[in-house]
């Protein structure tokens, strides 16, 4: 079972940040310069030139000093991670379903500013034998964080590249020792109208909650993250901590995550409480199934050219990742596990 | 007509060719963020949005103009309510193809399973397609040839209205508080229309209130 790909994009492929940030400047002295022959010539060179720094991925924008003010040190590269183009980080980070902070896509990048996100607290609960309380500082100390190019797939029918960065959820939860009782792992996600303007409204019954079964939960592809784009989490994308599980519908990956729960009993989550006939525990995205909505069957991708003319692509089952994890789900219906 | 009466009409004519193209700039806006991809992470959506929403908005507009006379007297209101009606159509022409070309694309055939499938889908579509013959027999001339059916034929902008605003109450995930304002505008203004009538029973005939419409 090949669980690994090749990663695509290598260092070289970025534009360099210095280039980045110059691009106009760069771009205004093509234009204007003297030892260029004609206008013409030097309009389309410069059009030429900010098409191909379009066309590559947006790098983080970056302080003054040229590194991210909010880079996490020390990442080490997964072998976890898909061959599709990046979405951009403008996009990644202000086109967000995080109802908490609203329910419109820019109201999370809008509202989740003045959050504070540290200092910040995860509860361990339930069928394990070392359960408490632990500072997010602690939960990461032992690790090395790593990155990972996963695609996302919401349930809306659009979808995302995102590189995350985080830590196994796996690793996490054996540090816990869940007992042999433990069959499902329950989160809990922040409920604080006061810090969370959204939750002023019963959108959905706050706080949010999610879960997966153990096995879900152990498998090498699900991911806590903390970052994306090799920076903290911004606000709006869950911070300081979310899930990711990206063989399943987007709105399975909770965030702000302030309690994990091993449970005997398959636990409830925020969506399938708000609508059961349309989003169940599992929501592993599947072509086959749709939505009484949205069809599954193809997605628009958030491109990083934002083209209207972007064709849809074909949606695959388990989002792609079917030869990692579709043995977990053998002998299920999932027309009716959906 | 005396001067004065002539003076108003003119007005409202002016006021006519202004409404025209104001009422074409949001398409035009929309048009400009397309080709500058200005219209956010996800344009198509954006666009998708946006035409339906205007869709909706002109058909409210239109429909808010028997109630505006009804609450000031003013007659002149009625003038502008088939430029309206006709702009709504515009933007729904144009959100189905958005929806058709830009969204579906090479997946164009999925639209009739969507509109099987999906009731949202449905009742958008059953709308459009009142809005159809609405729009075709919009011309003077099949008003004087069509007589009081045009009238009856017209009476189903009042289905196509509750079905637009079905169509998007369905289509939200759980907030509904933005269609919930459009939806509760079209019941004001559909609940208009009875209360008058009411009134006016005791003294003649139902019709009266409308004759002032040709």
């Amino acid at each position: 079972m090949p669980v690994f790909q090749d990663r695509h994009l290598k260092p070289s492929d970025l534009t360099d940040e210095r280039d980045f940030l110059n691009r106009r400047k760069l771009i205004a002295a093509m234009a204007v310069s003297p030892l260029l022959s004609a206008c013409g010539q030097a309009n389309s060179e410069a059009k030429a030139a900010e098409a191909a720094a379009a066309a590559k991925p947006n790098p983080v924008p970056v302080s003054p000093e040229g590194v991210p003010a909010d880079a996490i040190p020390g990442l080490k590269t997964s072998p976890f991670s898909t061959t599709d183009a990046l979405t951009s980080w403008g996009d990644v980070t202000s086109y967000n379903n995080y109802y908490e902070f609203g329910t419109d896509k820019s109201d999370p990048a809008q509202n989740a500013g003045a959050f504070k996100a540290r200092p910040w607290s995860i509860t361990v609960a339930g069928e394990c034998e070392a359960p408490g309380t632990i500072d997010l500082e602690d939960l990461l100390k032992p690790v090395a964080l790593e990155e990972r190019i996963y695609r996302m797939r919401c349930v809306e029918a659009w979808s995302m590249v995102i590189p995350w960065d985080g830590i196994s959820l796996a690793e996490v939860l054996k540090r816990f020792k869940p007992t042999s009782k433990a069959k499902y792992v329950r989160f809990v996600g922040l409920k604080d109208a006061d810090r969370m303007p959204g939750q002023r409204w019963p959108v959905l019954d706050w706080p949010y909650q999610e879960g997966l079964r153990i096995d879900e939960a152990m498998h090498p592809l699900a991911f806590l993250a903390v970052g994306v784009y090799s920076r903290w989490l911004p606000n709006q994308n869950g911070a300081p901590l979310r899930l990711v599980v990206p063989w399943k519908y987007g709105f399975k990956g909770i965030k702000g995550i302030v309690r994990i729960e091993f449970t005997e009993k398959q636990p409830p989550t925020s969506w399938n409480d708000s609508a059961p006939d349309e989003y169940g525990f599992f929501a592993n995205v599947n072509p086959a199934v749709d939505h009484p909505r949205w069809s599954q069957a193809s997605e628009r991708r958030i491109a990083s050219d934002r083209s209207v003319f972007n064709a849809r692509i074909a949606t695959l089952p388990f989002n792609g990742y079917a030869e990692q994890v579709a043995s977990l789900y053998s002998g299920m219906d999932l027309s009716r596990f959906y | 007509m005396n001067a004065t009466a002539t003076k108003r009409w003119d007005r409202i004519a002016w006021s006519k060719w202004l409404l025209f193209p104001a009422a074409l700039l949001p398409a035009l806006l929309l048009l400009q963020g397309a080709l500058q991809n200005t219209l956010g992470a996800d344009p198509v959506k954006a666009l998708t949005h946006a035409t339906g929403l205007w869709a909706l908005r002109f058909l409210l507009l239109s429909l808010a103009m028997t109630p505006f006379r009804l609450w000031t007297g003013w007659t002149g209101f009625i003038r502008y309510r088939r430029m309206l009606g006709l702009y709504a159509f515009f933007y729904a022409c144009l959100h189905l193809l958005v929806y058709l070309v830009l969204d579906l694309g090479t997946y164009w055939a999925d639209l009739l399973t969507d509109i099987q499938k999906r009731p949202y889908m449905t009742v958008g579509f059953g709308a459009w397609l009142i809005m159809l013959p609405l729009a075709i027999t919009s011309t003077r001339g099949m008003i004087r040839r069509m007589g009081r059916h045009w009238q009856r034929l017209h009476r189903l902008v009042y289905v196509a209205g509750i079905l637009a605003a079905l169509h998007f109450l369905w289509l939200v995930k759980a907030d509904l508080r933005e269609p919930g304002i459009y939806a509760g505008i079209l019941a004001v203004l559909l609940l208009a229309r009875l209360w008058p009538k009411r009134r006016a029973r005791g003294t003649g005939p139902v019709g009266a209130a409308t004759t002032s419409r040709k």
